[in-house]
């Protein structure tokens, strides 16, 4: 079926032509709806692409199970320390003496840096479980080392004292306490 | 466009690196024929299913060990651990498939409308060039989940080079690392499969730039004569590419969703075991046709040699093809023999997927002295022989008298 002879419509440049209506500069028209509607709909959809490729990098579910840990504490002797691996990183679980829980109580707050009581660093005064992560800037601290001692971090010279707070050098807070639970008087959860 | 060039800074910027101006050049004010059909988005689509393979391909590639003892492994901790591990590794091997499936209608849209005829023959080899490199890269991502069909592929493919004369044995031995396919083959393809994506990407920047200068044929197969043969890309075409872009990835998400193994081989979930080949091993579909060729000749060398010359002679095409009319439409002989080399391609699909006995071993036989028939003896007498019919004055012309072939204007305007 053949159309009416015309020339064919073009523009200034030489491009033909083929939109009908030219709307004024001003005039919102179905056009300008369309455009938003289709720029709209396809960034919903491409930030629901998006997501799983930002969702991967999060820790997997076989990392998510290792989370948590299960020490047996029997063979540990008063006065020893153990170093087990949890989340990648060092906890240390020290069997402290008499002596060093009397050290750790009988300290003024007002000396402390990141004041906190002994009593609130343990769920039972005889064993101290603490991430071995120097606050400063992550190195592990070297045990029954330091001025007070406790733990002394070779890299920058910081003091934490048998309580594993900090006393003395540039890290800003005392080693960290991890989520546990003592299962039974040998045995505990960490994480 | 115009109105945001206006804009100070950014002329600004324009004059000092012309990224702006280039895209306007190349993507917007691009002046493209006005009549091509649905059979011109393939090749957006190609770029599309590339830019898929990369971006999943990468983040499989962190979570993914190359080592024989983990590969398999690590493959199922993707499917079962990684947050969405399962979505990258399925949109990844479908990928692939649907990869090959847009670029093989974008190799038959070139046969079909002569895209390889003067003046864009180095375009075609250019794109020929890509296929071989997809090939060897969708081989060698094949091989890195070291599951059963992975460790024979592997075993099956590098084994071909042993049929050359003399440097046969040694080349292979060069190959594995080894006495066997093993550890050192697998990170040697790991590699290699995470570099060949960016050659191909490339490629395909030469292949654009090939096409850019040439500018597109179009499904008259005519040159275009003036502006009234042409609309600017956007948004005529970008609006097109953007719905046959919807269109494919409806499609891509129904196999992603409801059937992601379909296109694969259960036997590739089972770890690789040297002592032990699956009673029956192909390979994935878009190798069928060439698996075919491989098996029809019943010489180990002439096999190999007949799967190389199945690509290579496509080389030659520009020469092979003597008739001066690129479209089929315009080419009733031609037309035919297109069809019916389609068919074969088919049945060579289906004999490659069938064991080699019986009537298939015949039946592969007779479709591949076909197919080499078609390039080597028809092609060029068709050229000679047939009467083409007449072609328009111009694109202009045939578009606004309405009377383009149907097979030119299939889908168009």
């Amino acid at each position: 079926m053949a159309r009416p002879e015309e020339a064919p419509k073009q523009d200034v440049r030489g491009f033909l032509v083929m939109a009908e209506h030219t709307p004024d500069a001003h005039e919102v028209g179905r056009r300008d709806f369309l455009s938003v509607a289709t720029i709209g709909v396809t960034a919903v959809g491409a930030g629901f692409a998006a997501w799983p490729f930002i969702a991967q990098w999060n820790p997997a579910a076989d990392v998510l199970a290792l989370a948590t840990i299960e020490v047996d504490l029997s063979p540990v002797a008063e006065g020893q320390q153990i170093t087990v691996k949890w989340r990648g990183k060092p906890v240390f679980i020290r069997h402290r003496t008499a002596d060093e829980i009397a050290a750790a109580r009988d300290v003024d707050m007002d000396d402390l840096k990141d004041p906190q009581p002994d009593s609130e660093r343990v769920l039972r005064p005889e064993w101290l479980i603490m991430v071995g992560v120097c606050t400063h800037l992550g190195c592990v601290p070297l045990g029954n080392q330091g001025e007070y001692k406790g733990w002394f971090c070779p890299c920058h010279g910081s003091h934490y004292d048998t309580s594993g707070r900090i006393r003395k050098g540039p890290a800003p807070e005392n080693l960290g306490i991890p989520d546990y639970v003592f299962t039974d008087d040998t045995t505990v959860v960490i994480g | 466009m115009a109105d945001f060039m206006n804009i100070g800074v950014v002329r600004w910027f324009d004059r000092r690196l012309p990224i702006l101006s280039w895209t306007n050049h190349n993507l917007i004010d691009y002046p493209a024929p006005r009549n091509l059909n649905y059979m011109w988005n393939f090749g957006s689509l190609a770029g599309l299913a590339l830019v898929i393979q990369i971006v999943t391909g990468i983040v499989l590639a962190m979570h993914y060990t190359p080592h024989v003892d983990t590969a398999f492994d690590s493959v199922e901790r993707i499917m079962r651990d990684v947050e969405y591990g399962w979505l990258m590794r399925y949109a990844h091997a479908n990928g692939a498939s649907f990869f090959f499936i847009v670029v093989y209608l974008h190799v038959f849209r070139g046969l079909y409308y002569g895209s390889y005829k003067a003046p864009r023959e180095v375009l075609w080899w250019i794109g020929l060039v890509i296929l071989l490199a997809m090939m060897a890269t969708a081989f060698m991502g094949y091989v890195l989940p070291w599951g059963q069909m992975s460790y024979w592929a592997a075993t099956v493919i590098t084994n071909l080079l042993s049929a050359l004369p003399v440097v046969g044995e040694a080349l292979v031995g060069w190959v594995w690392g080894g006495f066997s396919v093993d550890n050192p083959t697998l990170v040697r393809f790991y590699a290699l499969h995470f570099l060949l994506p960016f050659v191909i990407a490339g490629l395909v920047g030469l292949h654009l730039w090939a096409l850019h200068h040439t500018k597109s044929g179009n499904p008259l197969g005519i040159d275009t004569t003036g502006p009234q043969d042409f609309i600017r890309f956007h948004p005529y075409y970008t609006i097109k590419d953007a719905f046959g872009a919807g269109m494919f990835l409806i499609v891509f998400a129904v196999f992603l969703f409801y059937a992601p193994n379909y296109l694969g081989h259960p036997d590739n979930y089972i770890p690789a075991d040297p002592l032990k080949t699956p009673a029956h091993i192909v390979p994935e579909w878009y190798f069928l046709p060439f698996y075919a060729i491989l098996r029809a000749i019943p010489s180990k060398l002439g096999g190999a040699v007949a799967m190389v010359l199945s690509i290579g002679i496509l080389f030659l095409l520009p020469w092979l093809d003597t008739s001066r009319v690129r479209s089929a439409a315009f080419r009733p002989v031609f037309r035919w023999f297109f069809w019916i080399l389609v068919i074969d391609i088919i049945v060579l699909g289906v004999v490659g997927a069938n064991q080699p006995e019986g009537a298939w071993i015949l039946v592969g036989q007779v479709a591949t002295a076909w197919y080499f028939l078609h390039f080597l003896i028809l092609l060029p007498l068709i050229g000679w022989f047939e009467r083409p019919r007449p072609l328009p004055a111009s694109i202009a012309k045939a578009v606004l008298d309405g009377n383009e072939p149907a097979s030119a204007r299939r889908g168009a305007r």
